[in-house]
């Protein structure tokens, strides 16, 4: 770990004004792991644990309203969640550990950075170390030709293929959540599609932040009525591990026929991955099995998979396929 | 501590006694190696090597040396006071013979190639991040194909013509199976605390033999065995991988005396996948023959195994095939393929584990092939003498732990066809795996000490590594005295006691029980004679013979009640109760104490045990449960019975045993430690990404120890656990995982990818 300077921001406006070549550190799960392993080397850390960002409200617009330091387990919890917008407490809950959960926010799970052995070596991206173009552009990237069971097969380049490890933003992505920032140029709202970045030629730059910019409040619309969703995690152990794959699915099933759908994918693309590509095979279709292998089909045509993470493909047809039958069945 | 409940006296030995060190750990009082601190104490952080094979061409320390606190910076050529240890031609054991920084080349990723040591842990950190090592790469060889062997291979056990049986054999059967390099992952990281004084050393340490750490330290350091002392009083578990000294306790050693202060050292968990042991790679061939109705006509074992470029650990994978079956033709070969890896380590179960993987995987899979349950294939090859050295077991009841598992999980019911038997939309699959590990009695040393406080004092130079060791020496000082256990003081885990065995190998508990019998008996004899020959005793006159101890009282062994007029410092005991307390007789002798020494005679001196065949037995029975739909296996039964003499603590042998399953069910689905081929370096080296079972994945447990007592092993007829209740398990899981999902894997572990290839689709 390098030195750092320490500074406890009490207010929003105090936060963005020590913002300047600084991290906000909120649960710091996923920073300070990484501070420890010189992959982040911030020169000032702000702490903005003591903003009033904590509540879950309801909007007016039937909506939900979470705050960016609301916890993971408070909103795994919280009752509305649970009865309105279930896939997203089944995701929280799926990932990390009750202490992690605990500690950890929904402002830094938007941030969670990847899992990739590489990255995470201390040495990544540096001369004589492994070729990192997330820590360093133009550094390569050794997991191309690495050991890579655990990467993406969707969203990859020939620049990284990095697993978004977040479970909570798979559900997210399905939701079609609304992320509010605040930052030196005012506020401003990012859909959360456009929120993370495709790795492409550029996969240190992650997610649609400016420099200064503080994530305040992320907005869920109103629970879409009539449907049912559902989180399925696929790993290798029961718990405290990441997705191999993993799937967010909101549905509504009308007369035995798909009416509205929303599929998002976790373990195996470069960011949450939100499926059009299954959405627009299931949209009107009967909710039959036959349906859900030609999404799952559809959702993983363009997958690119490399040495170690072939199965993945497989795994998340199956994993989306019990996905699809969960949230359609009738109770 | 509950102990009001338990059974007095002998009743004491083989009930499940509450551990007598329990609540020092529970709250946070037991202080393990670096949680011994001194004034001026310096910490020292050691560099790793970022490359797998090559030599270093320069290191630059300039700007770490004047970072603050830095006090010393070493590497090879400025490494004071360490020599080096022959392992074959020295006492003692080490892991990795190559003092460190002794040359400029590189073995392997993660070798130590710098240390700084500095006034605190930060300081010290911080400069050794600020090292500057340049290298000549090479391309280190971590080829996890070890079929390059290119030497002579070993042959053992050799009997009959192998080779010639096979090819006449009606049935015959030939498979690889490979085990992954495994990390030892003991919750407490390896790490010493060095203090030198201007002639000794006083080395805390987490080692499983603080008498073999001085041996081989004395010899490292260069100052006479007496000079060295080592201390381990709680070690948080060692699986194997803490039996030997590792070069961090040379490291901290030497800084101390070069520093003249006590040095700091911890291997952090990153480095514990590189420089502290694993359990090898290796590679088994397995071939078969038998006749139609399953008599096994040879067995043939060849195997490769892993090791370091410089050290010869072998994993000695044919050690069980000898004696576990019965057939006229075997033998076993060994070949020892060199990688750019760290040293490997015993690690539970040596040999056993993965050998045993390998041979019991081949005998499920020949009666497959035969069409034979395979629990009938073994009993039809039971052994009724160990073949390999031709002489009788000394005692063996694998049969009845066959037929006991088989009851227990309800064998009966399973049907044989893949797939064929379901559960709750589940398809449930069982499998079988035996299980061995050798017994012997080794040397140990105890003293007994009667104390005028009435308590007594038990010492030896063993320790406990979490397995209830300390518990064991209580309840046989309270078998011989009656004692209660809150007066039994039990003193282990310093090399300056009496000589005591290394906790390794199962051999632990077999060992402290003859010498600490003896050592207690003799002081009891002691304090009887003296009892009787004090003119003011009560029992003067007396013939000691006739007297005897219980409850911790000198008592006439007629029952009668004892003079106890003129006991006259007893007012504050209880006089109403027979005989008198022990400390009386002490304080009536104006003694400080009476001490005795026992000693264990090993086995493989003693000219009876030498005609016996000593090893404990067992098995697994193994219950998975698939979802073909989103390929999801989980292991929901583990049913274990075991041989293993007779238990002198149920509770912490139970322990011992729950947690060497689950050892394995980690064996089975998920331990791999995977070198990167470019750098060598175990890529994942930490808890996120090599992964170990959490509570959530954890079966329903049932263990069942049959206690047959073994007395040519010692009188109370006990062998050893620790390592037996993981050898078994991973091929009773890989039997049910075939039964269930028809995918033999005979490369471990069993992942998602193998799974997915199951023809079984639906539940």
């Amino acid at each position: 770990m390098e030195t750092f300077n320490y500074v406890k921001a009490p207010n929003v406006e105090k936060a963005l004004a020590s913002a300047e070549q600084a991290k906000f550190i909120a649960g710091g799960t996923t920073l300070v792991d990484l501070m420890k392993l010189h992959v982040e080397t911030p020169k000032t850390l702000v702490d903005i644990n003591l903003l009033p960002l904590e509540k879950i409200e309801k909007l007016p617009d039937g909506g939900l309203r979470i705050g960016a330091m609301v916890r993971n387990s408070d909103l795994a919890w919280s009752d509305e969640v649970k009865k309105s917008y279930p896939v997203l407490s089944e995701a929280l809950l799926s990932g990390a550990s009750p202490q992690l959960r605990n500690m950890a926010t929904t402002g830094g799970n938007l941030l969670q950075r990847t899992r990739c052995m590489y990255f995470r070596e201390p040495n990544a991206g540096t001369p004589g170390g492994y070729g990192c173009n997330k820590r360093t552009p133009g550094s390569g990237c050794a997991a191309l030709d690495g050991f890579n069971r655990m990467h993406a097969v969707l969203g990859t380049s020939d620049k990284c293929i990095a697993t978004h490890p977040s479970d909570m933003c798979v559900a997210m992505a399905a939701l079609e959540a609304v992320i509010h920032v605040e930052g030196p140029k005012g506020k401003r709202t990012i859909p959360f599609a456009d929120f993370h970045k495709l790795p492409g030629d550029t996969p240190h730059i992650e997610n649609a932040l400016e420099p200064g910019e503080l994530i305040t409040h992320v907005d869920l619309p109103k629970p879409v009525e009539g449907a049912k969703s559902t989180y399925l995690k696929l790993r290798d152990r029961a718990s405290y591990e990441f997705a191999l794959a993993s799937a967010a699915v909101v549905a509504r099933v009308e007369g035995g026929h798909i009416r509205y759908i929303r599929v998002a994918m976790g373990g195996v693309g470069t960011k949450p991955w939100r499926s059009h590509e299954a959405e627009a095979a299931l949209m009107g279709k009967p909710a039959n099995q036959a349906s859900f292998k030609a999404a799952a089909l559809a959702a993983l045509a363009k997958s690119k998979p490399h040495k170690d993470n072939a199965f993945k493909v497989e795994l998340a047809k199956r994993c989306l396929v019990r996905s699809l039958k969960t949230a359609t069945a009738t109770a | 501590m509950a102990t009001d409940s338990l059974p007095h006296a002998s009743g004491i030995i083989g009930v499940a006694v509450p551990r007598i060190d329990g609540s020092l750990k529970t709250t946070g009082t037991a202080r393990y190696a670096v949680d011994h601190n001194f004034p001026n104490i310096a910490h020292a952080v050691a560099v790793q090597a970022t490359i797998g094979k090559g030599r270093i061409r320069s290191i630059d320390a300039s700007a770490a040396e004047k970072m603050p606190g830095v006090l010393l910076v070493m590497h090879h050529g400025k490494i004071d006071n360490v020599y080096r240890f022959y392992p074959h031609e020295s006492d003692g054991t080490i892991s990795e013979a190559r003092p460190p920084f002794s040359d400029d080349k590189v073995y392997y990723w993660g070798q130590f190639v710098a240390a700084v040591v500095a006034e605190t842990l930060e300081q010290a950190k911080a400069a050794a991040s600020a090292i500057k090592v340049e290298y000549d790469a090479e391309t280190p060889d971590v080829n996890p194909d070890l079929s390059d062997f290119d030497g002579e291979k070993q042959e053992s056990w050799k009997r009959g013509d192998p080779d010639k049986a096979l090819a006449s054999s009606p049935v015959t059967f030939d498979q690889t199976y490979v085990t992954p390099v495994e990390t030892h992952n003991p919750m407490e990281l390896h790490g010493t605390v060095a203090v030198w004084d201007g002639d000794n050393y006083t080395l805390y340490e987490c080692t499983q033999g603080v008498v073999n750490h001085r041996v081989v330290m004395s010899q490292v350091l260069g100052v006479p065995r007496e000079n060295v002392r080592v201390i381990s009083r709680f070690i948080g578990s060692g699986f194997g991988g803490k039996l030997f000294p590792w070069p961090q306790s040379s490291i901290a050693a030497s800084a101390a005396r070069t520093l003249n202060r006590p040095v700091k050292i911890s291997v952090d968990r990153r480095m514990m996948f590189s420089n502290t042991g694993h359990r090898p790679r290796t590679q088994q061939r397995i071939r078969l023959g038998a006749t139609q109705d399953g008599k096994l006509t040879a067995i043939r074992h060849d195997f490769f195994t892993q090791t370091s470029q410089l050290d010869d650990f072998v994993e000695h994978c044919g050690e069980q095939t000898p004696f576990l079956y019965s057939t006229p033709n075997l033998v076993v070969t060994t070949g020892m393929v060199r990688r750019n890896v760290g040293a490997p380590a015993p690690m539970r179960g040596p040999g056993a584990v993965p050998g045993l993987f390998a041979l019991e995987s081949a005998m499920n899979e020949l009666a497959e092939k035969l069409k034979m349950d395979p629990l009938e294939l073994r009993l039809k090859n039971d052994a009724e003498r160990d073949e390999g050295k031709n002489l009788p077991f000394s005692s063996r009841h694998l049969k009845e732990c066959w037929t006991t598992g088989a009851e227990k999980i309800g064998w009966k019911s399973r049907t044989p066809g893949v797939g064929s038997m379901r559960r709750n939309g589940k398809i449930v699959g069982l499998g079988l795996g035996s299980a061995s590990w050798s017994a012997a009695r080794i040397p140990c040393t105890a003293s007994v000490e009667l104390c005028p406080n009435g308590r007594v004092c038990v010492r030896c130079a063993t320790q406990d590594i979490g397995t209830g060791t300390y518990t064991i020496f209580a309840q046989v000082v309270h078998a011989a005295t009656g004692v209660p256990l809150d007066r039994i003081d039990v003193f282990l885990g310093d090399s300056s006691l009496p000589d005591g065995p290394t906790s390794g190998g199962s051999m632990a508990t077999s060992a402290v029980l003859p010498a600490t019998t003896t050592a207690t008996n003799s002081a009891v004899t002691r304090l009887l004679h003296i009892a009787t020959s004090l003119p003011d005793s009560p029992f003067h006159g007396i013939k000691p013979e006739n007297l005897a101890i219980a409850n911790g009282r000198v008592m006439q062994k007629n029952d009668q009640q004892p003079k106890v007029v003129g006991v006259s410092m007893s007012s504050s005991r209880d006089l109403t109760a027979n005989g008198v307390p022990f400390e009386e007789v002490l304080k009536m002798a104006n003694l400080s104490g009476i001490t005795a020494t026992g000693k264990t005679a090993p086995s493989f001196e003693d000219p009876k045990a030498k005609q016996y065949s000593l090893h404990s037995y067992g098995c697994h029975f193994a219950e998975v449960e698939w979802e073909p739909e989103i390929a999801r296996l989980r292991v929901s039964r583990v049913v274990s019975v075991f041989d293993c003499g007779r238990i002198i603590n149920k509770g912490a042998g139970t322990n011992q045993m729950l947690g060497a399953v689950i050892m394995g069910l980690g064996m089975s689905l998920f331990e791999e430690t995977v070198h990167d081929h470019r750098t060598g370096q175990p890529i994942n080296n930490n808890f996120a990404d090599y992964i170990v079972p959490t509570m959530a994945d954890l079966p329903d447990l049932d263990i069942t120890f049959l206690d047959y007592p073994d007395y040519i092993v010692n009188e109370y007829g006990a062998r050893g656990i620790g390592e037996i209740g993981m050898a078994g398990v991973a091929p009773a899981i890989t039997d049910a995982v075939y039964h269930a999902t028809g995918v033999r894997v005979r490369e471990l572990p069993v992942r998602i990818e193998d799974l997915l290839k199951s023809t079984v689709h639906e539940a």
